[in-house]
């Protein structure tokens, strides 16, 4: 912009700066409060806090967390749900959302409606529990995808995507005569790679972080996922009887649970923050594109 | 002859109908699956809130089970801890709105006055990295700061001399859900705000500048009534929602001794359903709730369409 700021505006901006700072500052902190303390002696830091000194700094807690079993099966169970719960989703929005951009689909209307209701009304926690449990899908990976994989938002996107696509495209592959199948695989999705990486990334993190579904439907533990080892680490303080080995004294057995605190928030958030700088494009476009309707 | 001519004309259109979903068959195969799982988690879970109406019992079914008319309401609405959970509920997520709510367009009215894209940038990615960050995660972050030998409680004491046991004394728990929630979210939902910004015409500026406006009166007269629409939609759906307020971050940051104001009716009809497994009762209680947040969406939808000239969600 080119005009001049006056005097008064300068001193407005100014403090817009210093307020900015402050709130970078509040987010940043505890985040590296967290990546330091995770290096860091837990006695050290306990008693003194951040230290210099090179002594009070250690790696045990990522050896412990490392060579956890249940943590390391947390984060590939994590890894493969999320994984299976992002193609799922796509598919299924991609799928259901391609019929209803095409105009003159008969029964468009029906199928909107059907899924717009479900967004302003549900049948709740228990009645729907019953249902996965009367499926036969309690502690089995199902209970875990397979209801949160129809997504209203992600069907309306993904139709709202198919809608801009020129109509051109299709029209002539039909005139060549190709048929339906062929246009969607051939033509359609091919054109729909950023909408699907979008959805992709979004639902990839949202079951990554989750836990309440797996806490809900899963009995067996091995098949628990990251964020539910996690809880029973940092909000349960349980630690299992493997991590301490032969070293059960109490003292001790505090000390190691607070060293895997750190480090396993540190192992646990790290692939998703330092991912996400790179697809914050992305992520803002799902918001964005989220919020026309 | 004119027996065929006169054919009914919904007859018609229904073989038309059938004609072209004949023809495109293939387009019903892609929608199938979705349409399926919604019928099956969304539409059957939807008959079986007739529970609440029911005595189930897992062995008679959804079906065989007893009617008993409202009786679970009546039980919920008259239980002791009912007033309780319900304030509990109500307070939550109004004060949380009422904080909340304000922040994320403060942040984007100051993030768009940042003129060099570079630094624009990256304050915005630090800002929006909470958002990445598990609910278990920032809730045990929680838990280990605000510990009575954590960091914060080592200010207090150098200060005051007397640690807070955040977590254990009732009085602390909205705050600190609520806070924790503004340091996670804000950031992120200024993003919306922050593209209704960027398209504002900076010749607007540069007039009301001529005309001698300074910048926060640009910024009242120029950016607020730009991002006006978006706040009020924002604002309609997050108060549509106010009952019902995550279920996950309270049910984690409870603990034995913070549960007077920490229990809001979705921990408890976890509680009542799944732990005890009185499910009639406890979707007699997800019910009620649901019912709150209907009347809720409508009646915010109605208040706000009065107050912003008509414009509302719906």
């Amino acid at each position: 912009m080119s005009f001049k700021h006056t005097r008064l505006d300068r001193f407005i901006l100014f403090i817009n700066y210093v307020l900015l700072a402050l709130a970078v500052f509040i987010v940043v902190v505890p985040l590296l409060y967290v990546a330091v303390a995770s290096f860091m002696e837990p006695t050290a830091l306990l008693n003194k806090g951040f230290s210099l000194s090179l002594s009070d700094y250690s790696i045990e807690g990522y050896k412990l967390i490392l060579s956890n079993d249940a943590m390391l099966r947390g984060f590939l169970n994590a890894l493969f749900y999320s994984a299976a719960f992002a193609i799922l989703t796509v598919a299924l929005s991609v799928f259901a959302g391609f019929p209803l951009s095409v105009e003159g689909f008969v029964g468009s209307k029906f199928f909107m409606t059907v899924l717009i209701i479900t967004m302003f009304f549900g049948g709740g926690l228990i009645p729907t529990f019953l249902v996965v449990k009367q499926l036969g899908m309690l502690d089995t990976v199902w209970a875990v995808i397979l209801p949160g994989a129809v997504s209203v938002w992600n069907v309306i996107l993904a139709r709202t995507f198919f809608k801009g696509v020129p109509k051109e495209l299709s029209e002539a592959a039909k005139v060549d005569g190709a048929s339906e199948a062929r246009i969607f695989f051939d033509i359609i999705i091919p054109l729909s790679k950023p909408i699907m990486f979008v959805l992709a990334l979004y639902a990839f993190v949202g079951q990554w972080n989750s836990f309440f579904d797996a806490m809900i439907y899963l009995e067996n533990q091995k098949l628990y996922p990251l964020q539910l080892v996690l809880r029973s680490i940092l909000i349960q303080n349980q630690i299992s009887p493997e991590m301490i080995a032969d070293r059960a004294q109490a003292a001790e057995l505090k000390r190691l649970s607070e060293i895997i605190k750190y480090a396993s928030i540190v192992i646990s958030s790290l692939p998703l923050l330092v991912m996400y700088p790179f697809f914050q494009k992305y992520f803002e476009k799902g918001v964005l594109v989220g919020s026309l309707k | 002859m004119e027996q065929s001519y006169a054919m009914p004309k919904r007859q018609t259109r229904m073989r038309r109908n059938l004609d072209y979903i004949r023809k495109n068959q293939f387009l019903y195969w892609l929608i199938a699956p979705a349409f399926i799982l919604t019928v099956i988690f969304k539409y059957v879970p939807m008959y079986g809130v007739i529970i609440a109406f029911k005595d189930f019992s897992y062995n008679k079914g959804i079906m065989g089970s007893e009617w008993v008319g409202f009786k679970y309401f009546e039980k919920f609405l008259t239980a002791p801890n009912f007033e309780l959970i319900f304030m509990n509920t109500l307070k939550l997520s109004l004060y949380g709105l009422i904080l909340g709510f304000p922040v994320p367009i403060i942040l984007a009215l100051m993030l768009n006055q940042l003129r060099r894209a570079g630094a624009k940038k990256n304050i915005q990615l630090a800002l929006y990295a909470p958002n990445f960050i598990s609910v278990v995660v920032v809730v045990g972050m929680i838990f280990i700061f605000l510990s009575p030998v954590g960091p914060i409680n080592k200010l207090i004491e150098y200060f005051t001399g007397h640690p807070i046991n955040f977590m254990s004394d009732p009085a602390y728990f909205r705050s600190v859900y609520i806070l924790s929630g503004i340091w996670q979210a804000a950031g992120w939902s200024s993003i919306i705000y922050v593209a209704a910004l960027a398209g504002v015409d900076p010749e607007l500026h540069n007039a009301a500048t001529i005309d001698g406006a300074n910048l926060l009166q640009r910024i009242r007269h120029i950016d607020l009534p730009t991002i006006k629409p978006v706040m009020a939609i924002v604002f309609i759906l997050a108060a549509g929602g106010i009952m019902s307020i995550g279920f996950e971050k309270a049910f984690l940051m409870q603990t034995a001794l913070n549960l007077p104001t920490s229990e809001i009716l979705p921990t408890y009809v976890y509680k009542v359903g799944l732990k005890s497994g009185d499910y009639s009762y406890s979707a007699a209680i997800g019910l009620f709730n649901s019912v709150i947040n209907v009347i809720m969406l409508v009646v915010v939808n109605f208040v706000v369409k009065k107050l912003n000239e008509g414009e509302g969600l719906y």
